[in-house]
């Protein structure tokens, strides 16, 4: 009788065993097979590509001959001798610098003026989002349009009494009006980010505010912007890195970046470099900068914007 | 009640003083910026070329031709289907893909599941910009310049995707997918049956949003694609554009930025809950 249910009761647990292995395998055949395709096609298009980059950016190479000689830190030398590349670097900040405060406080105050209404919330959002979806290359040509000498703007411009402007044709005015484009474009996006923001602050630190006497200035100054600290890095951060990242609308806004390369940026200064003059060098150690760029932006906004905020 | 009561509180939080007939006045006049282009975009494109300057937002007689003009001067019929393709096969790839990573990263605990994620993170900082040279050599060496393949290879798994469907799927309750493992089902019919219906909301919202990203997409189309018939809509703008410099070409401009935005515009307005729903919750997470 025991012989016989120790027997059958290992002959269990074996089963249990068994079938808790054939589970981990099954488990861990799943989870890898899910993820193995996924990896690779990462590795291969992403990380793959990145490290070619770097490699390319101390090289000389015009696509076509077979050797790629090594060069040290030539290209970059090159590029930062070159005014042209300098005219870009510092049009790509003045996008920055335009463009990141520009979209955080339009999309601040749509946002703060929706909360602050009642109706026809839903269709405010709605419309303030919808430039965010539609092409940049259709919408650059609508701006142009509107924008062009004798086109809309100054027909208005002229009706009101006021001198017609150039807009475009200008050095000085062009990369204003392109990082406005690029902020009109946003606005939806910026707007949405901050409504969300917003409803994730609670309500008893406003009533309670209230009942201490605090106006809405300082209810603004001391309770929202505080409060909202994490939602605005990371707005700044993507919105820095969109505005770093400015093409589409030069190559279908400007002639090749101009009046005077005053709105060529660091990106179509790549794409000449590398599909018109193919300078695969330099077109590279272009991206390196860029990648920097980047990279250090996020850093600073990172340290900048994320002091701790005592409450 | 309660959303009564916060919105009356949050009121106090920006100008009391303010009026609503200003706030609203400040809010429409923000939809009339938003929307003119758009407008003027479609009323020149109606327009007759004598007509192109006249100041009135209405086109009389409005007309139709410039759109033929169009279909018949450049290939847009097929620039539009070429489009279409294009985001529907990234969309249907990503959804595959996207959902399947998104929901292993979410509900399993197993080595390397941490690097794993950040590495596919850490790509969504890596500008487009550095990888296009790395691209089209790759491309050009495999043959693939030129070609959809091409143009498809790099967008067809997405880490914004990932991380989008790993927020929604880590919502679900462990204890059902136990359930189900209890009940003897396979990891993959547990998968296929129980948590892709149940983030549904989620894979629609990501459908949308990467058919909108693959309409739009300009940068690397703009650089692997080099013959007329195989553009997408915004390389397709760009040429076509850019050899229209008179008056007549601006109508037609018009015309083709009507063409390439609207369809984009209506997917939006039909799906635009789901859309704003998707982009706020990947936005702040």
């Amino acid at each position: 009788m025991i012989a016989n249910a120790i027997r059958q009761s290992a002959r269990a647990g074996r089963r249990l065993l068994s079938i808790r292995l054939t589970y981990k395998t099954q488990r861990y055949l799943f989870i890898y097979l899910m993820l193995a395709l996924p990896l690779l096609y990462f590795i291969g298009t992403r990380l793959v590509p990145i490290v070619y980059s770097f490699n390319i950016s101390v090289r000389e190479w015009d696509v076509l001959s077979p050797d790629k000689p090594y060069v040290g830190l030539a290209n970059f030398k090159g590029l930062f001798a070159d005014e042209v590349f300098r005219k870009s670097i510092g049009n790509t900040f003045l996008f920055v610098a335009v463009g990141v405060p520009g979209q955080l406080a339009a999309g601040l105050a749509v946002a703060l003026l929706l909360q602050s209404v009642t109706r026809f919330r839903g269709f405010f959002r709605t419309v303030y989002f919808i430039p965010y979806v539609t092409s940049i290359v259709a919408v650059s040509w609508v701006f142009r349009w509107l924008l062009m000498p004798n086109g809309w703007v100054n027909a208005a411009l002229l009706k009101l009494g006021l001198d017609a402007q150039l807009f475009l044709q200008s050095p000085h005015q062009a990369p204003y009006v392109i990082a406005l484009s690029m902020i009109w474009q946003s606005v939806g996006f910026q707007m949405l980010i901050f409504i969300t923001g917003l409803q994730g602050i609670p309500n008893v630190y406003y009533e309670a505010a209230h009942i201490d006497g605090a106006g809405p200035w300082r209810r603004f100054r001391h309770i929202t912007i505080p409060l909202l600290n994490p939602v605005i890095l990371f707005s700044a951060v993507i919105a820095g890195i969109s505005y770093l990242q400015a093409f589409a609308q030069i190559v279908s806004m400007t002639q090749d970046g101009g009046p005077l390369n005053s709105t060529r940026t660091l990106v179509f200064h790549i794409y000449k470099l590398a599909f018109k003059s193919f300078e695969m060098g330099s077109a590279s150690a272009a991206t390196v900068v860029l990648f920097v760029l980047i990279l250090a932006f996020t850093l600073l906004q990172l340290k900048v914007l994320n002091r701790k905020v005592e409450y | 009640m309660s959303r009564v009561a916060t919105d009356q509180a949050r009121r106090g939080s920006i100008g009391r003083g303010m009026s609503a007939a200003i706030r609203y006045a400040l809010l429409l006049a923000g939809v009339w910026i938003t929307l003119f282009p758009f407008v003027w975009m479609v009323t020149s494109s109606l327009k007759l070329p004598q007509h192109l300057f006249d100041p009135g937002l209405i086109p009389s007689p409005a007309t139709l031709g410039n759109y033929a003009d169009i279909f018949a001067k450049a290939p847009f019929g097929r620039w539009i289907a070429n489009t279409a393709a294009v985001a529907a096969i990234t969309t249907a790839s990503v959804l595959v893909f996207d959902t399947a990573v998104g929901y292993v990263l979410a509900k399993f605990s197993f080595a390397g599941k941490k690097i794993i994620f950040l590495f596919i993170i850490s790509t969504l900082m890596v500008p487009t910009e550095m990888l296009i040279i790395p691209w089209y050599l790759l491309a050009s060496q495999l043959h693939l310049a030129d070609t959809y393949a091409g143009l498809l290879l790099p967008g067809l798994i997405t880490a914004f995707g990932i991380f989008l469907m790993k927020q929604f799927m880590e919502s679900l309750p462990s204890e059902l997918l136990d359930a189900a493992r209890i009940d003897g089902l396979s990891e993959w019919r547990i998968f296929a049956h129980i948590a892709v219906p149940l983030v549904k909301p989620a894979i629609v919202t990501l459908a949308i949003l990467s058919f909108i990203s693959g309409w739009n997409q300009f940068i690397w189309p703009f650089i692997v694609l080099q013959t007329e018939t195989k553009y997408t809509l915004p390389v397709g703008m760009v040429y076509f554009s850019s050899e229209l410099k008179d008056n007549s070409g601006w109508i037609q401009i018009m015309a083709g930025a009507t063409v390439s935005v609207i369809p984009l515009i209506l997917v939006f307005l039909v799906f635009q809950k789901r859309i704003l729903q998707g982009i706020a919750l990947t936005g702040m997470k």
